[in-house]
């Protein structure tokens, strides 16, 4: 089977995101994404799978290849993505996610923030949940709910100073079961911290960079290339773990 | 000052390391994000938090804390209380919130940078 390049920028938020600019719709996405050179693209807003659906239609007949996500707040306040195959696959984790927010009946502000749309780019409605907040989910947890559902979990901006493995936990604990590391820093390379001990990285994760776009103009903005058979979440998993010839390029 | 007179006086709780309350305390931090603990902890410090993951044990350590305070009565994970106990590291708990402590502990001596 022959391998090529994929490049991939799988942390990106639409305008379901409150923190999301509401240029992001999905035709303006793809087209942004397309522009910039990806082969592959995730769609992760915060707690909230619903918009991924809209912009993998939107890429429906283009060689965009796009895959639903998710980034969940844990219970300590870190951001952990997760990548999916499919929308049957998310939508579980998604609900799961939903029950654990903060529960804030009456305050309705909120919500114009959290635009769902369809691929046509027309706004359906508004996402009822707290999407800003955090889950009461530990970050095992949502590993764990992750990985039940058939998804990669990567600590996202792991080496941020907010909402990161390393701000609110101080270092990468050894025992987590994931997939990657999402690299903030422009330096960051998987060896020891200077400034911490016990290192802040475990050396055998796979570390990636991803753009966490919130307006267009950032998608692409940091990206990963992989070598890959084909565009697929399992691909990518092999490439984690450096099976069958599969790799992260750079 | 020591942990055993902090325990009594606060009616803390003791979830690990119930035989090194004899510990001193010299001064306290309070916070949630671990990174800020690991820049600015101090030895014998009594750190107060509402961050409960295992990490915490590992923070403890690193800085030479006097012990951990885990406010607002949230319990700590099974797996903190195990690590705590095999490091000797005191977990205390409250339910008073960490502002209410903060402000207990200063009245009784315990001050911050």
């Amino acid at each position: 089977m022959e391998l090529r390049r994929y490049r991939a920028d799988l942390h990106i938020h639409s305008c379901l995101s409150p923190c999301g600019e509401l240029t992001m719709y999905p035709r303006n996405i793809v087209e942004r994404a397309r522009a910039a050179g990806l082969d592959m693209i995730a769609v992760s807003d915060h707690n909230a799978a619903e918009n991924a659906a809209a912009v993998m239609r939107a890429a429906a007949g283009t060689d965009l290849t796009v895959f639903p996500g998710i980034e969940i707040t844990t219970e300590e306040e870190v951001h952990v993505l997760g990548v999916f195959a499919t929308m049957d696959e998310i939508r579980p984790v998604s609900e799961a996610v939903h029950e654990r927010l903060p529960q804030l009946a009456g305050k309705k502000s909120f919500r114009e923030d959290q635009v769902l749309v369809n691929e046509a780019d027309e706004v359906t409605g508004f996402g009822p949940y707290v999407l800003m907040g955090a889950t009461t989910l530990t970050i095992s947890e949502v590993i764990d709910l992750i990985h039940h559902y058939g998804g990669l979990a990567i600590a996202s901006h792991f080496d941020r100073e907010s909402f990161s493995l390393v701000s609110q936990l101080g270092f990468v604990p050894a025992d987590l079961r994931l997939d990657a590391l999402e690299a903030f820093s422009p330096g960051a390379t998987p060896k020891e911290s200077p400034a911490t001990d016990p290192p802040a990285y475990p050396a055998h994760l796979p570390v990636v960079r991803f753009s966490d776009a919130h307006q267009p103009e950032e998608i692409g903005r940091r990206w990963t290339d992989f070598l890959l058979a084909a565009p697929r979440l399992d691909e990518i998993r092999l490439a984690f773990s450096r099976s069958a010839g599969r790799g992260i390029l750079r | 000052m020591t942990l055993a007179d902090l325990v009594e006086r606060l009616h803390l709780k003791v979830f690990a390391s119930q035989g090194s309350l004899g510990r001193p305390v010299t001064g306290g931090l309070v916070g949630d994000l671990l990174s800020d603990v690991m820049a600015h902890g101090r030895k014998d410090d009594l750190w107060v938090t509402i961050q409960v993951h295992p990490n915490i044990v590992a923070v403890a350590v690193l800085k030479d804390l006097a012990a951990i305070l885990i406010a607002g009565g949230r319990e700590p994970a099974a797996e903190t209380v195990r690590k705590a106990e095999s490091e000797n590291v005191p977990l205390l708990g409250s339910p008073l919130g960490a502002f209410t402590l903060v402000g207990r502990l200063t009245e009784l001596g315990v001050q911050g940078t």
